[in-house]
């Protein structure tokens, strides 16, 4: 059930609920989202919310006119990207990611510490030569040196890990998949839903921190 | 049936235009001289009256120190940012301008703020609208450059107010020019906007879909423009005349606005011409004479139109599309017609640009569009709808001098973000926020928005206080702030102190007479001058009342001065400027005796060894006590 933006009988903007983002589009929790048709929702929406439409309505109409809209552009922006949907599901279940938590950041900031960066297992070794090779570049590069032979190590490890950057989407959409269907089946078991945003967090930590490394890699290639 | 119309406006750095929507087309309004264009030139003439436009134009000639140019460059702006505009235009600060103030420009002996300069411009628009309807205007939607941070657009905002125009929306340029294209080309698709003009560049990527005009990405320099262009040739004139002539001619200003207007001319005509001969009339009858082709003049322009390629490219990068993928790139901008200007864009676009539309004219034309739609729109304009972004991402200051992003730039607005603050100390009353807009890591390299005092929360123990603070981009594209504390349910106020912007109360003392009605002029300025000196007293009595000399007054005295006080607030509220006089007086006669036990209490006091500021009353014996009458010059 989409929540009640506007009144159905004389069509004026009414308060904004408190909802959250997938009821605000009428759309169950679910992850696999039909981005075409949310595009096509968020339009419609936007007609009947936009401040410029409501312009001459009285300013109680324009007040809420400006929280929907900014509701509803919040909502898209979020539902339409596959992570921040995903991500945004998590908060919802109360999950929160390492790295991603603010206590952790404001912590490393003002201890002046790196944050913690707890290294996927699976990438332990790959992880490991690739920042011995970085280590090395940064040094010849000290030098004024140039080895082309381990340029092409780095560039290979790059694509290697950028491979994996990539399937790493497609088994985030297998747990949706997985998500989707305990929905469906209205599971209401604590286990098996933690079970599937247990995986979830664990593909998106190990997402992030490829990335990072990509990024390492690239500013020392760029020096 | 609209029983005004509302109009659209191009404040533009070089020119402005006012148009409107006349049935299905919209029209620029012209000026009584018949042209569309309205130079965004401000002078005084030898009474001290405004005039602006093409009569403006000359007296930057004849008596520039009374005329002013480009005052977009400054708006919203401080004396910080403004280093490398004071190095390359005639502006001229008020003496004692301060830094963080709201800067003032000087034209003859008097000075302006860059909005009531732009107000002026706003002004000569609207009467030749209002002379064009045979009735009022009040109402306009104005266009300000996409990549304009929130003082710019405050600033602009003010400009509408102080001319006597409630400004509906502020919309972003190229978001307008795509308008005026849309209207006419009816097609879906994603385009790009890349707009020149005289002193800023922006350039954005929209999804055009069923009337629905959405920006994916935008980018821009707020410092770039034409104005650079002309600034290049100058200064080579000027090395040129140096060398041949052996006159150095940079601090004569009449004989810069002669070689800034013939390099201008000779700048539109190499966008026609191979070649164009300079033949300018210098002082003591000399003649500076010399043969531009146009090779000589792209390769002396390269540096500078390259500074908008990154610009692009990042807004593609933000958009996540290859310059293939777009559909059509509309220009806009009067240097949009220099060739190799359109040779850069198709090289990086890899297609020709559309110029079907007038480029000085389209900006306009679209708000037109826009001031139909707010204004219930017509047929032609039913379906459509403008989704823009805000272009730079909103952050708050955290421990450690850092800025944590809250809004990212490229969001589209209305957007907001919800923040929680709590308190460090025990009853703490107020929370300090700084809010700044920009892309960077620290807060000393973005741009400082505003300070807010969030004042008035409930007084609990450090940190129980949960204070949600709300952050409300609007369609402008300009900031709100609200705030609650949760546990008690109150409103927080906030006090906002905006960096280098006008008050609401500065703004309505600027508010534009009719400079035709000059003694109601004289009369409302006697009465604010009057009414800030009854403020002062008033306040320098409050602190007299906290001082110790006031328990050294007799009951009586203390009577006599509450009923003089008393008197003074009443009749401030009153528009008799002569009264307030009065009644200041009285005071100022009624509380002398407590300014000398106020002066002997400090005297003292410092006999005592402390130091003067621990008594606040200034540095020393010599300094003028609060009671005494304050010195205008």
């Amino acid at each position: 059930m989409r929540a009640a933006h506007f009144c159905e009988s004389c069509g004026k903007v009414q308060p904004p609920a408190p909802v959250d983002y997938f009821t605000f589009f009428g759309l169950p929790p679910k992850l696999q989202v039909d981005v075409a048709a949310l595009e096509k929702d968020f339009y419609e929406l936007s007609r009947k919310l936009h401040p410029d439409l409501n312009a001459k309505d009285g300013s109680k109409e324009q007040e809420w006119s400006l929280e929907q809209s900014s509701l509803l552009n919040d909502a898209y922006r979020t539902l339409r990207d596959p992570i921040k949907r995903t991500q945004y599901l998590l908060k919802l279940e109360g999950v929160e990611l390492e790295e991603q938590s603010k206590t952790a950041t404001e912590q490393a900031r003002s201890t002046g510490e790196l944050k913690k960066q707890i290294v996927p297992p699976d990438l332990l070794e790959e992880v490991f030569e690739v920042n011995l090779h970085l280590e090395e570049l940064r040094m010849q590069k000290k030098m004024g040196e140039d080895d082309p032979a381990l340029l092409e190590e780095i560039g290979k490890a790059k694509l290697s890990l950028e491979t994996k950057y990539e399937a790493l989407l497609g088994e985030l959409q297998n747990d949706w998949k997985s998500w989707d269907s305990l929905i469906d089946r209205g599971a209401d078991g604590l286990a098996d839903r933690s079970q599937i945003l247990a995986k979830m967090v664990d593909v998106l930590n190990r997402r992030n921190y490829i990335r990072n490394l990509v990024r390492d890699v690239n500013a020392v290639l760029e020096e | 049936m609209a029983s005004e119309h509302i109009v659209g406006i191009d404040l533009g750095t070089t020119n402005s235009l006012v148009a409107f929507m006349q049935g299905d087309t919209p029209v620029v309004i012209p000026g009584d001289d018949g042209l569309n264009l309205l130079p965004s030139v401000v002078a005084l003439d030898a009474n001290s009256h405004p005039v602006i436009g093409n009569a403006a134009r000359n007296s930057l000639i004849e008596t520039p120190e009374r005329a002013v140019y480009s005052i977009k460059r400054l708006m919203g702006r401080g004396m910080e940012d403004i280093q490398e505009e004071l190095k390359l235009f005639p502006f001229r600060l008020a003496e004692d301008l301060q830094p963080g103030e709201v800067l003032r420009i000087k034209l003859g002996d008097k000075t302006f703020t860059p909005p009531e300069i732009s107000a002026l411009i706003l002004r000569q628009l609207k009467r030749n609208a209002e002379r064009y309807f045979v009735g009022p205007v009040t109402k306009a939607v104005i266009t300000v450059p996409a990549y304009f941070n929130d003082a710019q657009r405050q600033a602009t905002k003010d400009a509408g107010r102080i001319a006597g125009l409630e400004v509906l929306r502020l919309v972003n340029e190229p978001t307008a020019a795509s308008l005026a294209y849309g209207l006419d080309k009816k097609q879906n698709g994603i385009i790009a906007v890349y707009d020149l003009g005289g002193g800023t560049f922006d350039i954005s990527i929209l999804k055009l879909h069923d009337g629905i005009f959405e920006v994916i990405a935008t980018n821009g320099d707020t410092h770039l423009g034409g104005d650079d262009i002309d600034n290049l040739m100058i200064t080579i004139a000027l090395d040129d005349i140096r060398g041949d002539l052996s006159l150095d001619l940079r601090r004569n200003a009449e004989a810069v606005q002669a070689i800034r207007k013939a390099v201008i001319e000779a700048k539109i005509a190499l966008s026609s011409e191979p070649s164009v001969k300079l033949d300018i009339e210098l002082p003591g009858a000399h003649h500076y004479r010399r043969e531009i082709t146009r090779e000589q003049f792209e390769q002396l322009i390269q540096p500078v139109i390259d500074r908008t390629l990154g610009p692009c490219k990042q807004a593609l990068k933000d958009a996540n599309l290859k310059p293939e993928q777009i559909e059509e790139v509309v220009l806009v901008g009067g240097s949009t017609r220099i060739p190799k200007v359109r040779a850069l864009v198709k090289e990086l676009f890899h297609r020709e640009p559309h110029t079907g539309l007038n480029p000085d004219e389209v900006v306009a034309l679209g708000a037109a569009v826009q001031a139909n739609i707010l204004g219930g729109g017509s047929e032609a304009t039913q379906n459509m709808l403008l989704l823009d972004v805000t272009p730079l991402s909103l952050g708050i200051e955290v421990a450690g001098g850092v800025t944590d992003k809250i809004i990212l730039r490229n969001s589209t607005i209305p957007a907001s973000a919800t923040q929680f603050y709590t308190t460090q100390v025990d009853g703490q009353a107020n929370v300090a926020i700084h809010v700044l807009q920009g892309e960077r890591e620290l807060a000393t390299d973005c741009r400082s928005l505003a300070r807010f005092d969030l004042k008035g929360i409930p007084p609990m123990a450090a940190g129980i206080p949960r204070v949600e603070v709300k952050f409300l981009i609007d369609a402008n594209g300009i900031l709100h702030v609200s705030a609650r504390e949760q546990r008690s349910g109150k409103e927080a106020e906030i006090q906002v102190q905006p960096s280098y912007g006008l008050t609401d109360d500065q703004v309505e003392n600027m508010i534009l007479d009719s400079f035709d009605n000059a003694e109601e002029d004289f009369r409302r300025r006697q009465v604010i001058e009057a009414r800030n000196e009854a403020a002062t007293i008033l306040a320098a009595l409050e602190k007299g009342k906290k001082s110790a000399a006031w328990g050294q007054l007799t009951t009586d005295e203390k009577k006599q001065i509450a009923k003089m006080e008393k008197a003074l607030v009443a009749v401030k509220a009153e528009d008799d400027y002569q009264a307030i006089r009065k009644a200041i007086d009285t005071l100022n006669q009624g509380t002398t005796r407590l300014a000398e036990l106020m002066m002997d209490t400090a005297v003292t006091s410092a006999l005592k060894g402390k130091k003067m500021d621990e008594t606040d009353l200034g540095e020393g014996p010599t300094a003028p006590h609060p009671m005494a009458k304050a010195e205008f010059e």
